[in-house]
């Protein structure tokens, strides 16, 4: 039995008249790239707010790491191990595609005000360790040569790169991305595959929100697809595809 | 690089003998130059809130006033006039020494800092600008009314016979000669506001280069973002609050011993969007660009306020000084926001030209 990293029941919350979720969960083990998907508003970016401490949920148990999860604050979330993208992509623009990677290293280092005015030598040793894992990182997402472009100047797909090597600098147990194929191109999708594959080879764990059905379905090992802020199934993707509630939400009833 | 050090020496050269030559002009030029120092002291520090933080603060003067009255309540005899009880614990007076009142008004400027960014902290662009500009004028009322119903600043009337800055037994407030050559009151001002602005400029560029920096900046970029990095925005902010306004602090306390006299006539609103102007029109989080426009914008006018007799006399007195110094700062922000957007000295577009600056 795999380790499981994120583990999470009976979620709901309610906006006034409209019960977002009601009674979601899912398992996720290490090394999982795991799907969620289902049709527009089905409640998806909703849960995605929820385990990232955007929303606070009226009820459920969370469970990080095997520890028991709380998500409150959201700059708690990065700490507990849950790292996000967005689905338009958040970038510090005027800052170079170095610096933003080296901010997602913030968390896990420490040094402070006095530190940096006299910069001692603790100081100076962790501003080099923060550079050079900044640097492999964006190796690693393939978009080294643009350290020191500003973020804003670069192409939105090395900016969906950057974004995911931002959120690879704060050493997540877990890695959410949010609609990460959005607006790309086929060649872009393609590398962005390669990209997650990558990621879950170095025994990293991703939960992937997507609307794109073939390439959730080609790169996921379980998926889970919502309606109406409820569960509809849950499964490997060749279960999921077969399955009738599944090809009825999407496709309409009397489609097969 | 050879050519490099050879320039900065020179311009560093170039620093020290400003004042000497525009002495032999009259004390008044130097006094512009100590002026200009203070100010770029203060644009530096509202560069930390407002450059790197993004955090627009319209009420920025009212650290400058908070270092400035500490000075004048501490180093002047209107406490001791006023409370007998402190004149007999004080039979000398109260003097501070300067090593004391610097980090004694950093210190409670960026406290006062800290309380006023608590409450603007969900705050954000045209708001945030709002509340700090009524928090600076509170301060500035509160200076000109703490006169009743127990007399702490004098109200209206001011602060005076404030010491000047005694630096290791050096009184600055009278000149000195040395070996024949004769050093202004304000020549000695200047040394000191040189040294403080060069170690307010080596802090912000430390900080800008550091994790903290960063978090600021991530912050202006984005604030939700940089939640999701695990940036803790709370503490971030008012860490930004307080060092920015502490540098303020210090120029306060400066400006009081400089000038002798302090009246909240000197904390207005207008010196708060000088100070942002500065920032804005050198080159906002540039600290080449922000120094530059905290010169021109501190300096220029004060220059101006001497070329406009004949143009006064044209207009048989109608456009006195006051008025065409507005009129031309007005004008000038007017051209360089349209011809340069960004600051006369913005931020390089790629990569980081900065880290060869220091």
């Amino acid at each position: 039995m795999a380790e499981t990293v994120l583990k999470v029941a009976g979620i709901s919350k309610r906006f006034g008249g409209l019960q977002a979720l009601s009674d979601v969960g899912l398992t996720i083990e290490r090394g999982q790239v795991y799907g969620l998907i289902g049709p527009n508003g089905a409640g998806k970016t909703t849960f995605f707010n929820v385990i990232t401490g955007l929303y606070t949920p009226d009820s459920g148990s969370f469970e990080l790491g095997g520890k028991p999860y709380r998500p409150s604050a959201v700059h708690e979330v990065a700490k507990a191990g849950i790292a996000r993208t967005f689905q338009n992509i958040r970038l510090f623009a005027e800052m170079t595609a170095l610096e933003n990677v080296m901010v997602g290293r913030h968390l896990r280092t420490g040094s402070g005000l006095l530190g940096a005015i006299f910069r001692t030598s603790s100081f100076l040793a962790e501003e080099r360790a923060i550079r050079e894992r900044a640097r492999e990182l964006l190796d690693y997402v393939g978009i080294g040569q643009y350290a020191d472009y500003k973020a804003r100047t670069l192409s939105y797909g090395d900016q969906r790169r950057l974004e995911i090597a931002r959120a690879l600098a704060t050493e997540p147990q877990l890695i959410a991305l949010d609609e990460p194929a959005a607006g790309m191109n086929a060649t872009e999708k393609v590398q962005l595959r390669e990209l997650i594959e990558r990621i879950r080879r170095d025994n990293r764990t991703v939960l992937l929100i997507e609307h794109d059905v073939k390439l959730v379905m080609g790169l996921c090992d379980r998926v889970t697809v919502l309606e109406y802020g409820k569960l509809l199934a849950e499964g490997t993707p060749a279960e999921v595809q077969h399955n009738e509630k599944v090809i009825e939400a999407y496709l309409g009833s009397g489609a097969h | 690089m050879k050519s490099n050090r050879f320039q900065t020496l020179l311009f560093a050269a170039a620093l020290l003998l400003l004042p000497l030559l525009l002495q032999g002009f009259g004390n008044a030029w130097v006094r512009i130059a100590d002026m200009a120092l203070l100010y770029v002291m203060l644009a530096l520090g509202l560069n930390i809130v407002v450059g790197y933080a993004g955090l627009l603060d319209l009420g920025y003067v009212a650290f400058f006033a908070v270092g400035a009255y500490l000075y004048g309540l501490l180093s002047s005899p209107h406490l001791t006039d006023t409370f007998p009880a402190l004149a007999a614990l004080f039979p000398g007076g109260l003097h501070l020494p300067l090593l004391l009142i610097v980090p004694l008004a950093a210190l409670l400027a960026g406290a006062a800092g800290i309380v006023l960014g608590a409450p603007t902290l969900k705050l954000r662009g045209d708001y945030l600008a709002i509340v700090t500009l009524g928090f600076g004028e509170i301060i500035r009322v509160f200076m000109n009314n703490l006169d009743h119903p127990v007399n702490i600043t004098n109200g209206p009337k001011g602060i005076d016979q404030i010491d000047a800055i005694h630096l290791f037994g050096l009184n600055l407030g009278k000149r000195l000669t040395v070996g024949g050559f004769e050093l202004a009151s304000v020549t000695l001002y200047y040394y000191l506001f040189l040294a403080l602005v060069l170690l307010t400029v080596v802090i912000s560029h430390r900080l800008e280069l550091s994790r903290i920096g960063r978090a600021w900046m991530a912050i202006r970029e984005d604030e939700i973002a940089a939640k999701a990095m695990g940036i803790n925005t709370r503490d971030m902010k008012l860490l930004a609050f307080g060092m920015g306004a502490s540098f303020g602090g210090v120029s306060g306390a400066m400006f009081a011993g400089f000038q002798g006299f302090i009246s909240p006539e000197s904390f207005s609103l207008m010196e708060s969007v000088m100070i942002v102007a500065m920032v804005v029109l050198g080159g906002i989080g540039h600290l080449p660009g922000v120094i530059l426009g905290a010169v021109l914008l501190s300096a220029l006018p004060e220059v101006l306020r001497y070329v406009a007799g004949p143009l006064q006399a044209m207009t048989g007195g109608r456009l006195d000084a006051a008025i065409l110094r507005q009129l031309l700062t007005a004008l000038a922000m007017i051209v360089v926001m349209l011809l340069r957007p960004r600051g006369l000295w913005p931020t390089p577009e790629h990569g980081k030209s900065l880290k060869h600056f220091l």
